[in-house]
Order: C-alpha cells, then structure tokens, then sequence
C-alpha cells in the first residue's frame, strides 16, 4: 500500500501545502466523528509548525501522567458566549462544544532530516522544551497522537488521532495504534543507551478506563482540568500568570473564588516539599483509578490528593489482588523502605502484567520512581506483624 | 450477528476463505464441506493481519443486544481487548477450536476487560495473557460459560494472576469454564453478590477457585485438582465490600498439592499446598455433599485472618472481622489427605495419630461473640483445633462441635435471561 501512483502523491503534496479547503476556524462537530484531524479546524500546518487556531488556550498542569517521555501540547477551546464553572474537587463543567486537544510528541535527536519519520527520539531537556502556547516548531518533533475530548450535549467524548509519516494529517485510530520507537537519552547522540520500546496510543475503550473515573455511571470527564492541577503560573496571553486567572479573565472560566483553590505541587519544583511533590505526582498518576469510584477501587488503594487516611494510602496494607504484581512485597507502602513497597515495585516494572499504572506506557519513569522513593523514605513507621504465630508457610 | 474476520485483503485467497468462514458461522454443519483450512504460521497462529483491530473495532461499535461471534482459529492478539457497551454477547466456536492467545501480548494487564452490563462471553479460550485472563469490573449480570482461561506452558509464577475474574459485579454466573494454570487464582469472584459458579474445572492453578469478599455464592459440582488450594472462601481487609454467605456442595476436591507459586505477598501465598477448601475469615458458610479427597495438608481449613500472617499493625479496617463464624460442615465425603501438611501444621501430625483429620481450625475466636457456631456434622470427620493462637501447644481434637445452624442458606437465584444456555449439551 506504499506505493502510490506519482500523480497521486503530487495530489497530496498540493493538498498539504494548503490547496485543500482545510478550515481555517475551530468547528465543533455534534454528531459525527470526523476521520480527519483537520476537519476539527484546530491547527494551520506549514512552514515547521503546527499553531493553533483563534480561541485555543494553551495551558499545562502542576503533574502530567507519565507517557513514556512523550511530551504533551495541551490546549483548550469553546465556543463564543459560553463558558466552564469552576469546581473545587472535581473537573470544571465545560459547556456543550468544549474540545480539549492533547497532542503527544517526541524530540527527535539533533540532525535529523526528517523528524516525523524518525524512530529514534529524545528525552526533552530544557533546550529543546517548548510551551506550545504559539504552537510547536516542528524542526526537531516527531507527532504521534492528538487526542481530543470534546463535550457534546449528552457527555465527552474521546477521540485518538494519530499522525501520518508527513506531520501534514492525523487519522482517527478508534482502536489505537502500537508504535515502535527508541528512545535516547538526550539529543547528543552521545551513545547514552537507546531503548527501544513501543509506545501504545489507547483504544476508545481504553480512553475511558481512565477518563471514566466513576463506575457508577462511566461517563467521561477531563482529569487534568481540575483548579488543583491547573493552579499554577504558565505562559500565555497576560504573560506568565496564574492559568485559572487567565481562563477567568478570558471569560473561559467562571466562579474562580479568590481564596482556598485547591492546588497540587509542582512535582519537579525542588521548592517544594517532598511528600507535596509525590502525592501531586501520585494523585494525577493513578487516582483517576485509584479513587471511591475509580476502576481500582476495589483494591482498597485511594491515591487521589485529598486522601489522608494512610491505610488508604497503603501504609502497611496488604495487597488485595496484585498477584504478582507483588513483586514479592508484603504492603503497598513500608515507611521508610520503597525497597519493600508494593507501590514502587509496581512502578518500576514494565511487565504488563504487573506494572502500574496499567495503561499508557511501556517505559519506566526514573524520574517520578525517584521522587516517591524519596517520599517513601520520608513516612516514619512500620509495618510490624503481629497475632497469630506467623506465616503459614509454603511446603 | 456478525463476524469477525470477514474482511480479508488477501488477493485471490480471500473469497474462498470468506465464503468458508461464512459457512461456519450460517451453518456449523457445513464444517466438514469446507476444503480449506486457515493458513497458519510457525506458532501455528491464524494468519490474519487484520483481526486484532477488526474485533477490537466489532467491541468499540458493539450495541445492546449484538452477538459477536468469532470463528475457530488461534489469533494472536498484542494489546488488551476490551469491551464497554451493555448487552454484548462474544461467542466462539469451543473453548479448544476458538483461541485468543495473548502470547505475543506487550501491553495491557488483561487478555480482556469488560465493564458493560448484561455481559456473556461462551465458547472459546483466552491464553497466556500478561496479566489476568478475563476482569469484569463493577456491572451487572455476567456469564462465563464455557470459557477456558489457561496459561499452556503449566504452572509458573510468572503466569498471570487471575483467569476469569468478576469484581464488583452483582449476578455472577460461571459454568462450564476450564482455568489452568493462574498464578493466583483460576476462577477469581472478587466483591460481588449474587453468584453461581458449577461445572467448572480447576486445575494447576494456585486457587482453583476463589470466593472474595463476595456475598451470596453458590459452589457447586466443580472439580478442583491439582491446584495448590482447591476452593477457596475469603475475607480480606481494607475494601470497600466485606463477604459472607457461601455454599460449597457437590463438588469433588482432590489432590491440591501442588507447590504453592504464587507471588510473595499475595493472599494466596500464604495458602499451604494440599489445601482442600479454606474458608478464611468468611461468615455463614456451608460445605456439604463435597468428594474431598487427599489434599495432603487437611481437606478442610477454617482459619482466620491471623493465620495468614499479613496483619500488619495497621492493616487491618476497624470494621473489618477477621475471623470465621457460622461454619457448617456436613455431609461430605472425606477420604485420605492430611498426611503430608503443610510446614506450619506438620508438628501437629503426630498428634492427630500420623494424619491431619478431615477438618483442621486454627482455633482463633472473637472474644467479643460468644461461640463461633463453627459447626461440623460429618459422621467419620474429626476436627482438629490448632490452637494457633497458643502457638499450638494446645491444639486437640475438638469433639464439641457436633451441631447445626437454626437455618440453612437459600439457594442463589439469577435472573432467568443468564441462565439460558443458547447452547446445551455442548
């Protein structure tokens, strides 16, 4: 299927540099679900960008989920006239026509000729880190999948798109994608070893195992959209202010009070307090499983930020149907030993069939299992066995 | 109806595979007028590029209602399948001729996760997933009838945990199933109520069969073998949903004693191989007209939370009730077993005259309840109390628990539309 007629192929070359009748404005679609990327009217695509149509905000979040070192363009847009209200706990209530994108890509090694197709990529330093509030210069950016939620009148609904090997069109892909990539440590080339593994883009299914934080009635919501993620100060239009104060004065937002907004820690802002930065880390990780109505609420495990009952945040809990995803360990969290704790066996392992979370990735994230080591080695405490005359053993 | 793998892009094969294929699904009859066989690779995979996205696609456009049927072949499949609609019925063509093998799976924690109502999945077999076989998390009414949930290279620990796992479904019916091989447990019916598990068969696995936290089950003529516990009726701390009420009757349990590979840590670790039926910290219970035969630690083991050896300080709910209380055991046929125990109970042989006896109970009680009403009225069974919470130096033949509840359990009931086998006698 790769080779096409030339006349074809001129065809597309014509269409991507922008003879097709692209839109040029955000159209909210009501009913159906487009094929094509474009025809949502998000991004103009030329000249080694990709930017942002009127009305998409930029923003970004005190903790992103781990995905494999992707990084992630965040944007939202709504409709003229209408606006979201604020919510202290939950995801603010967008109103109907609401299309929240999330575009995952990668930086490609430095020298790279043509970027979207390149199976090698980077982690992303701070010389390659880009904000996305005016877009990405696409020089060194390998696209993979833009995601959108989109609030229709009876709920969200998730759509993966993944790109074409040109970076000119994505193609929804309801049944998700695999991707092989490797994945280097910095942009030198310097022979830091490569791993090379391969990146999942979700199911629609799959896209609600997460988004569908609630079992009673499985309906689709935003989890980074909450005032404690989105409290924090990021680029924009007013210039790096407070993102909840722009929304606001955007006329995106309404209800902000002007005191006790919940607020997450940046999780990599050394400024900040340990247990601050890991419970960020952790709450937008894993408590839209592990949460009262979460999927995993029936192992017992409440990561979700305001939890404080430390049994529910697996102080000496023993785990419920971990199998062996146990690694071995008797408690979800030993105080003071992330070497005995189930948690941190679980984040460090990348077997599916015991790695959390369960989804979304297939590396391990060196730099968020240090930080909960360093959290676990922080809780006083242990977790001693008592009663009954020990362990029955195995013969 | 509809089918999987109908589109094929091979070129001058296709119509011919098609036109088979069609011939299954219309007409089962028709099976040997089919010339062709599905080509297979080395591993002896159906090939057939296009099926893994094509039923994922089936599971995310599936309506209330549909059947997805899915010929016979062995398809290789990479990531999780799951399903999320209401009312979706999967069917093969017999857990030994349809075969999703997730030996080539990279991604996922599942062969296959449901949460949609009114859920029935028959007729074929899930293997070598990653993780658990089957999760059915948080719905209502599910059948699994006829499954086979199997990791085929035999037990090993690092095969997944689960076979066929309901959690938090209200109306569980599991019938027919054959679960190998699960490094934890076979049939796994977590926080549930409202359950029927009969004529399954568990073999190899840790737990052949495992009732968790669940309320209202009945338990009846299985074949648990060779497993490291054959059925299992526990209480854990720490969830949302505490269990009680399990019936166990006609099933015949005999010779788990294979060695206990489960994952340190995990409940079922602490289960000593030759267990029998174990009722762990579980309220009104009743084993009755069971075959129960040489499982070599004891055929019966009422114990309590305390027993296995995970009470960390803080670990237990306040709430929670560790210990076992409303027991019956009667009726069964017990033969052989107990005369090889586990480490723990091994001392306690020579006591009890060079074999366990037919039930054993550690012997922890709730100071705060008068008796335990732990009841054994089994002509030819002994009772030996552990006295665990004396570190056994009292442990004894205990014969003053000749007696009965004032009365018996219900049996389950499921609403008629799950009980309605399209298939009899297959």
């Amino acid at each position: 299927m790769r080779q096409r007629p030339a006349a074809l192929l001129l065809l597309a070359v014509l269409l991507a540099a922008g003879c097709s009748h692209a839109p040029r404005e955000v159209i909210f679609h009501a009913e159906d679900n487009p094929e094509k990327l474009s025809q949502w009217g998000l991004f103009t695509i030329g000249e080694g960008r990709i930017a942002p149509h009127r009305g998409m905000v930029t923003y970004d979040l005190a903790a992103p989920l781990f995905s494999d070192y992707a990084q992630k363009w965040r944007t939202i847009w709504m409709p003229k006239g209408v606006h979201a209200n604020y919510r202290r706990d939950a995801a603010f209530d967008f109103p109907v026509g609401t299309i929240v994108t999330k575009t995952f890509y990668y930086t490609t090694p430095e020298g790279v000729a043509a970027p979207q197709r390149s199976g090698a990529v980077v982690k992303t330093v701070a010389a390659t880190y880009q904000t996305g509030i005016g877009g990405l210069d696409l020089t060194r950016v390998r696209l993979i999948e833009t995601r959108l939620l989109v609030r229709r009148a009876q709920g969200w609904v998730a759509l993966p798109y993944v790109w074409n090997d040109r970076g000119t069109e994505a193609t929804l892909e309801r049944t998700g994608a695999a991707i092989p990539l490797t994945l280097g440590d910095d942009g030198g080339g310097d022979g830091a070893a490569a791993a090379a593994f391969v990146y999942s883009v979700p199911n629609q299914n799959q896209c609600a195992g997460c988004h569908a934080t609630d079992y009673r009635d499985r309906k689709l919501l935003p989890i980074g959209l909450k005032a404690r993620h989105m409290n924090r100060s990021f680029a924009g239009e007013g210039g790096e202010i407070n993102q909840l104060k722009r929304l606001a004065a955007m006329g995106y937002l309404d209800g902000v009070p002007g005191q006790a907004v919940p607020r997450n820690a940046n999780w990599q802002d050394e400024g900040e307090g340990v247990a601050a930065r890991a419970r960020s880390y952790l709450d937008v990780n894993c408590s839209h499983c592990h949460s009262t109505g979460g999927p995993a609420r029936t192992s017992g495990l409440d990561l979700d930020a305001r939890t404080a009952d430390p049994r529910l945040l697996g102080l000496c809990k023993p785990p419920v149907a971990a199998g062996r995803g146990t690694g071995g360990r008797a408690f979800d969290v030993v105080p003071g030993h992330a070497d005995k704790s189930i948690l941190t066996y679980r984040m460090q392992s990348t077997d599916p069939g015991e790695m959390m979370p369960e989804l979304g990735r297939a590396l391990s994230h060196d730099e968020g299992i240090d930080l909960v080591i360093t959290y676990i080695a922080t809780l006083a405490g242990s977790c001693e066995e008592n009663g009954g005359g020990g362990r029955i053993a195995a013969r | 109806m509809t089918r999987i793998g109908d589109r094929r892009k091979m070129p001058g094969k296709g119509l011919s595979i098609l036109s088979c294929w069609a011939a299954l699904a219309l007409a089962p009859a028709m099976i040997a007028g089919c010339a062709r066989a599905p080509e297979t690779d080395a591993q002896g995979f159906t090939i057939e590029p296009d099926f893994e996205k094509s039923l994922q696609q089936r599971l995310l456009d599936a309506k209330p209602g549909e059947v997805i049927d899915i010929p016979a072949g062995k398809y290789a499949l990479s990531r999780s399948l799951s399903l999320a609609a209401n009312g979706v019925t999967i069917r093969g063509q017999g857990m030994d001729k349809t075969v999703l093998s997730f030996a080539r799976q990279i991604s996922g924690a599942e062969g296959m996760l449901v949460t949609g109502d009114d859920f029935t999945i028959e007729d074929l077999a899930i293997e070598d997933s990653k993780g658990d076989a089957l999760k059915i998390n948080g719905v209502r009414n599910s059948v699994i009838r006829r499954v086979r949930a199997e990791w085929t290279g035999g037990a090993k620990s690092s095969n997944g945990a689960y076979g066929l796992y309901p959690v938090q479904v209200t109306n569980v019916l599991i019938e027919g199933a054959v679960v190998k091989g699960a490094s934890d447990a076979g049939i796994y019916v977590g926080q549930s109520t409202n359950v029927i598990v009969r004529n399954n068969r568990a073999t190899g696995n840790v737990a052949g069969i495992e009732i968790e936290n669940s309320t209202g089950a009945d338990v009846y003529r299985n074949v648990a073998s060779g497993n490291t516990g054959g059925i299992l009726v526990f209480n854990l701390p720490d969830l949302p949903v505490p269990g009680s009420r399990t019936r166990i009757f006609q099933n015949r349990v005999e010779s788990n004693n294979h060695v206990n590979f489960a994952a340190a840590g995990s409940a079922v670790s602490s289960v000593p191989a030759g267990s029998g039926v174990i009722v762990n910290s579980n309220d009104m219970i009743e084993i009755f007209d069971n075959d129960l035969k040489n499982n070599d630690t004891a055929n019966v083991i009422i114990s309590s939370y305390y027993s296995t050896g995970f009470d960390g300080k803080r670990g237990m709910a306040a709430a929670y009730d560790p210990f076992p209380e409303d027991i019956f055991v009667t009726g069964n046929r017990f033969e052989g077993g107990g005369t090889n125990p586990g480490a723990r109970y091994a001392p306690l042989k020579a006591m009890a005259g060079g074999a366990l006896p037919a039930v054993v109970w550690d012997g922890f009680v709730n100071p705060a309840r008068k008796t335990p009403a732990i009841c054994v009225r089994n002509p030819g069974a002994q009772v030996l109390n552990a006295d665990a919470p004396g570190k056994f130096a009292k442990a004894r033949l205990d014969t003053g628990l000749d007696c009965a509840p004032a009365t018996r359990l219900p049996a389950i009931a499921l609403p008629a539309a799950m009980t309605k086998d399209g298939r009899p006698g297959r």
